[in-house]
């Protein structure tokens, strides 16, 4: 029975998506069935893994060097988890959100439940192959998304977004044709026996997949595309673009890192992301600063924060693992609300301009609590998922003395807190007139409160951490 | 004991964070509701903390654990050092919320003012009986969040001046803090508060790395504690109406910073540890700088709550002088002031708020002949002064007189003169106050009677009575001073 | 394998030409011929690798190749719509 919940995990939501497409026009509540039907399936899968031991679903029976595999471990499992509640909450989100354009609605009905599921099959698959095949599956499904903002300049984010992760996955294919060549298998499992050690072509393969995964997962040097697409896009689709889509770009990195790349890499390559990950999170968190629009702000925070995670790789013991992990949960659920929060902003005032929020209150406080709570969790204060990330990685910093990510993190949670507060602050801020009265439509219940669990959630995974972190149990192979 | 009675903490700490949720949920909408919701917690938070003085006073622990992430629990306790805390919080909170009702009276956004009140409330509580170095801080970081929208509640410029001014500090100040616990757990592991410190025997091995975190601890409480030269956010954030000064001066924010002090120096590293790391003497003369410093400062404030801000960076150090000089008298004398100067500066805040409310009076050459057209206020502004100078038998006094006998018992006679110096600058800031106050002529024409109302009144009434009340009767059972004597016996005999 | 292969060199250099294109290149246009070369460049590659069993060629990086291009074929023709879209002047937006 257990075997059947990672095809179901894959193949529900195509499925769903496919019959949007062919029915050709948007029904909202159908989603909710599917992604209330997603989490119950994680929940289940979520029984099945706490045991300690893998569920796999053997695809077509064709037994090991043939077979296709999914493969949910803790850490697949807890990026399921993580996608299935962004996935309830969001669908929720989406109702009122897309209600009135009929076409628009359609298209994110349809592409949405077939991005939960390309999201699924990534974190699901064993085979590296097959992971290029769902990344550009997730690619394809989530620039279209992207698109229905509308206004003309969300091409040219949504294009320059195309481009780039078009090369990313075939920087990371050519990688993976350079494994294959040595190695003589794609699955994961097999591969680290299978990898020959002392030759330049090995270590060259790794590179080419790293670098394919960091332009995907807009990691420093390669981050172009993502704020504007991030910035650009409905507030719903960006949520689940910088919760999700380049999350599993990151998860992607954790996974191969410990395992199938494990004989390749090296400390100093370690470093290396390690660095990359220290400036995304001081140079996205100076962007974020300056920006003045909400969404952007929020953004350019995505940059900053998915740094944090990669600090992992060069610490690589268990406290850096979990806290990485837990950063990469915490900061989906606090990024989902962030955006959320952003798009109740925009939709009442028309605009995101960071003036245009000057003492706003009453019809958006909900909204505004949210963007708040979010925001601690951002900031790595307590109690919050956030925190505790920022408590395992300093804790690793120490406990391996490279005491400089503690500087980096220290820094990254001060500048973060800058730019919250400046845009928490404006709301506080007396206008010079008496508050003019807006004619934006107030954000429903729906769309305020989504926004308000999800941020709820992101303090509440501070206090929650003890069964999720033993869910991911240690680096996988135990660590070098 | 029953589950229920062993958890009070908890029932202390939610008693105001459901208050805070059950606010923010009602919205502007319906202010009387509001105000029973807010009182109701207060009183009932009030009679929790009677329970718990009982249980305590009768030699029982309080602790509650839950577990928050691997190896490292959430621990609310309630000691006799927590309860000191808790029950001035408490108190003084009950005061305090029906003053802002009455300050606050027919201006926008007050449940958002009260919501964040209780909040702050809330994370003072959790801050009293935090169990752990870990605990203490996640509440203080609350603390400095929920306080930060009470010090730009008006939205004025200068407002958000002050709210930046402060975040700068605390966040920075948290940070630091969060960095000397971080290495603190990697050194020895999670430590929960014991009265003597569990780090003696590490004392030996590892001095350099505990004098290094002993060091960011006390730099990061130093900042709310407002040790100079940490102090830069406490003037500044006076713009906040003034049931907000008298929270970050007298209950909360400033307190907070020094009761982390105390426990750091007791129940974390102990004060054999404390002396021999050479810390006591370092944290004595940044106490006594601050002291001379803030007086000196105060002098030249010619801004009402802005002299007294200048007071409260001066005052508060005595706890930490008191702690630092490490002997029971000293102790007794600087733990006693944590509650002495609460009640004295509360109500000297109380004043001013009534002063500006009444007659838009802020500065202090508009005070002239105030006592005749306010004579209750002033009379309690006199009471407030006179302690702060330290007068016998008032508040100040006894505080003083603690300190002085451990600095003589310590054999450092030098804080005799930090002593007596700061008594002078004390008088040379306050004394000036009162002599406008009562006997120049006021400069308006009219002087007849125009006292504050009395949801104002009251309040600064309760907390004056309260502040001469503690000297008068220190040497009665249940005064703070005996409190303090007791658990400083146990801390000095473990 | 031994010795320089001239498929290998093509591999290598319609990977390193597109790369270069894709960097210099501004126009969006310029830029997705060049991933197209890239991606010509990686599965030539693929199809050497296919060499490397002594009895007859590996079918898997075929397998891998025929995926690819029909993902480099979707991906392309989604990415000239968005130029088109691009360069067509503001209008009712449907394509």
């Amino acid at each position: 029975m257990t075997e059947a919940l990672p095809v179901l995990l894959v193949f529900v939501p195509f499925l769903a998506g496919l019959g949007q497409f062919v029915l050709g026009r948007a029904v909202p509540w159908s989603q909710q069935f599917v992604s209330g039907f997603n989490l119950l399936l994680v929940l289940l899968l979520l029984r099945a893994v706490a045991g300690g031991e893998p569920v796999i679903a053997d695809l077509g029976g064709w037994g090991e060097p043939l077979a296709i595999h999914l493969q949910a471990d803790g850490l697949a499992t807890l990026m399921l988890l993580l996608t299935a509640v962004l996935a309830v909450a969001i669908s929720l989100y989406a109702i009122p959100a897309f209600g009135g354009h009929a076409r628009s609605a359609w298209q994110f009905w349809t592409l949405w439940p077939l991005l939960l599921g390309s999201l699924n099959a990534l974190f699901l698959s064993r085979d590296l192959f097959n992971i290029y095949v769902t990344l550009e599956l997730v690619t394809l499904a989530a620039i279209p998304l992207v698109l229905l903002a509308g206004p003309r300049k969300t091409v040219d984010a949504a294009l320059r977004y195309l481009l780039f992760a078009l090369l990313g996955s075939l920087i990371y294919l050519a990688g993976v044709a350079l494994l294959y060549a040595q190695a003589g298998t794609l699955d994961l499992a097999l591969l680290p026996a299978a990898t020959p050690t002392g030759s330049l072509a090995g270590p060259l393969a790794a590179a080419l997949i790293i670098t394919g995964i960091l332009i995907k997962g807009a990691i420093l040097p390669f981050h172009i595309w993502l704020p504007a697409a991030h910035g650009g896009a409905p507030a719903a689709v960006s949520a689940i673009l910088s919760a999700l889509v380049v999350k599993a770009a990151i998860y992607l990195l954790l996974r191969l890192w410990t395992g199938a790349l494990e004989p390749l890499v090296s400390i100093a390559a370690g470093q290396l992301l390690g660095l990359l990950g220290a400036s995304a999170v001081l140079f996205g968190s100076w962007q974020a600063f300056r920006q003045s629009r909400l969404k952007l702000v929020v953004a350019y925070s995505t940059v900053a924060q998915l740094g944090y995670m990669l600090l992992f790789f060069p610490m690589a013991v268990t406290a850096a693992w979990q806290g990485a992990v837990y950063h990469g949960l915490a900061h989906g659920v606090a990024k989902a609300a962030l955006f959320l929060a952003a798009g109740n902003l925009l939709y009442y005032l028309g605009q995101d301009r960071l003036e245009a929020l000057r003492g706003i209150d009453r019809p958006l406080a909900v909204s505004l609590l949210a963007f708040g709570l979010a925001g601690v969790s951002i900031m790595g204060l307590p109690p919050s998922g956030g925190f505790t990330a920022k408590w395992l990685l300093l804790t690793a910093s120490l406990q391996t003395g490279q005491w400089w990510w503690t500087a980096a993190l220290v820094a990254g949670g001060l500048l973060a807190a800058g730019y919250i507060f400046r845009v928490l602050r404006l709301a506080f801020l007396q206008s010079a007139e008496p508050a003019e009265r807006r004619d934006g439509p107030v954000p429903g219940r729906l769309m305020a409160w989504t926004a308000t669990a999800l941020a709820l959630l992101a303090i509440g995974l501070g206090l929650i951490s003890a069964p999720l972190l033993d869910l991911l149990g240690d680096i996988p192979g135990g660590g070098s | 004991m029953s589950l229920a009675y062993q958890a009070m903490p908890l029932w202390v700490l939610l008693s105001s964070l459901l208050a805070a949720a059950v606010i923010f949920a009602l919205g502007e909408g319906r202010p009387r509701l509001r105000i029973g919701i807010n009182l109701a917690a207060a009183l009932i938070k009030l009679v929790l903390v009677g329970i718990m003085l009982l249980g305590v006073r009768a030699g029982h622990e309080f602790i509650v654990r839950l577990p928050l992430m691997p190896g490292i629990d959430l621990v609310l306790q309630a000691d006799a050092l927590s309860m000191l805390f808790i029950s001035l919080s408490a108190l003084l909170w009950l005061a305090t919320t029906i003053y802002a009702i009455a300050y606050l009276e027919d201006s926008p956004n007050r449940a958002r003012f009260f919501g964040f009140f209780s909040l702050c409330v809330a994370a003072t509580m959790g801050i009293a009986t935090a169990g752990n170095l870990f605990t203490f801080f996640i509440f203080y970081e609350m603390l400095t969040l929920a306080t930060w929208p009470l010090v730009i509640h008006r939205g004025t410029q200068q407002a958000m001046r002050a709210g930046r001014g402060y975040l700068c500090y605390t966040l920075g100040g948290g940070a630091v803090l969060l960095l000397g616990i971080v290495l603190l757990h990697g050194l020895a592991g999670p430590q929960d508060f014991v009265a003597g410190g569990t780090l003696v025997e590490r004392g030996e091995s590892h001095p350099l790395v505990l004098t290094l975190i002993f060091a960011l601890l006390i730099t990061g409480m130093g900042v709310k504690a407002a040790l100079a030269p940490l102090h830069g956010w406490l003037p500044t954030a006076m713009v906040a109406p003034a049931p907000v000064s008298a929270l970050l001066h007298a209950v909360a924010v400033v307190k907070a910073g020094a009761f982390g002090i105390v426990r750091v120096v007791y129940d974390v590293y102990g004060i054999e540890l404390t002396q021999a790391l050479g810390m006591a003497e370092v944290l004595a003369i940044a106490a006594s700088v601050t002291i001379i410093y803030g007086s000196l400062r105060a002098i030249w404030q010619t801004d009402l709550k802005r002299r007294l801000a200048y007071s409260t960076v001066s005052q508060v150090s005595y706890i930490a002088l008191g702690v630092a000089l490490a002997n029971p008298l000293a102790s007794i004398g600087g733990l006693v002031h944590l509650v002495h100067q609460g009640l004295m500066k509360i109500t000297l805040f109380f004043c001013a708020g009534c002063y500006a409310e009444t007659h838009g009076i802020h500065s202090i050459d508009e005070l002239d002949g105030i006592g005749r057209r306010m004579p209750w206020t002033t009379a309690m502004f006199t009471l407030g002064a006179l302690g702060m100078i330290g007068l016998p038998p008032l508040a100040g006094f006894i505080s003083k007189w603690y300190l002085g006998l451990g600095a003589v018992a310590a054999g450092q006679l030098w804080v005799i003169g930090v002593l007596l110096a700061s008594t002078v600058l004390n008088a040379i800031y306050f004394l000036p106050i009162l002599h406008r106050a009562w006997f120049r002529p006021p400069k308006q024409a009219d002087d007849s009677l125009a006292e504050a109302p009395v949801g104002l009144l009251g309040p600064t009434l309760f907390a004056g009575f309260a502040a001469l009340a503690v000297g008068l009767f220190a040497g009665s059972g249940w005064s703070p001073l005996a409190w303090v004597e007791l658990l400083v016996q146990r801390e000095y005999s473990p | 394998m031994s010795g320089i292969d001239p498929f290998a060199l093509a591999a290598a250099g319609l990977m390193a030409f597109g790369l270069y294109g894709f960097c210099v290149c501004r126009h969006p246009l310029r830029r997705l011929l060049a991933i197209n070369l890239v991606g010509n460049g990686v599965f030539l590659a693929l199809i050497l690798i296919a060499r490397r069993l002594p009895d007859g060629p590996d079918p898997v990086p075929h397998a891998m190749v025929l995926t690819g291009i029909v993902i480099a074929v979707s991906a392309t023709a989604f990415g000239l719509a968005l130029i088109r879209r691009q360069a067509r002047p503001e209008d009712d937006g449907n394509d």
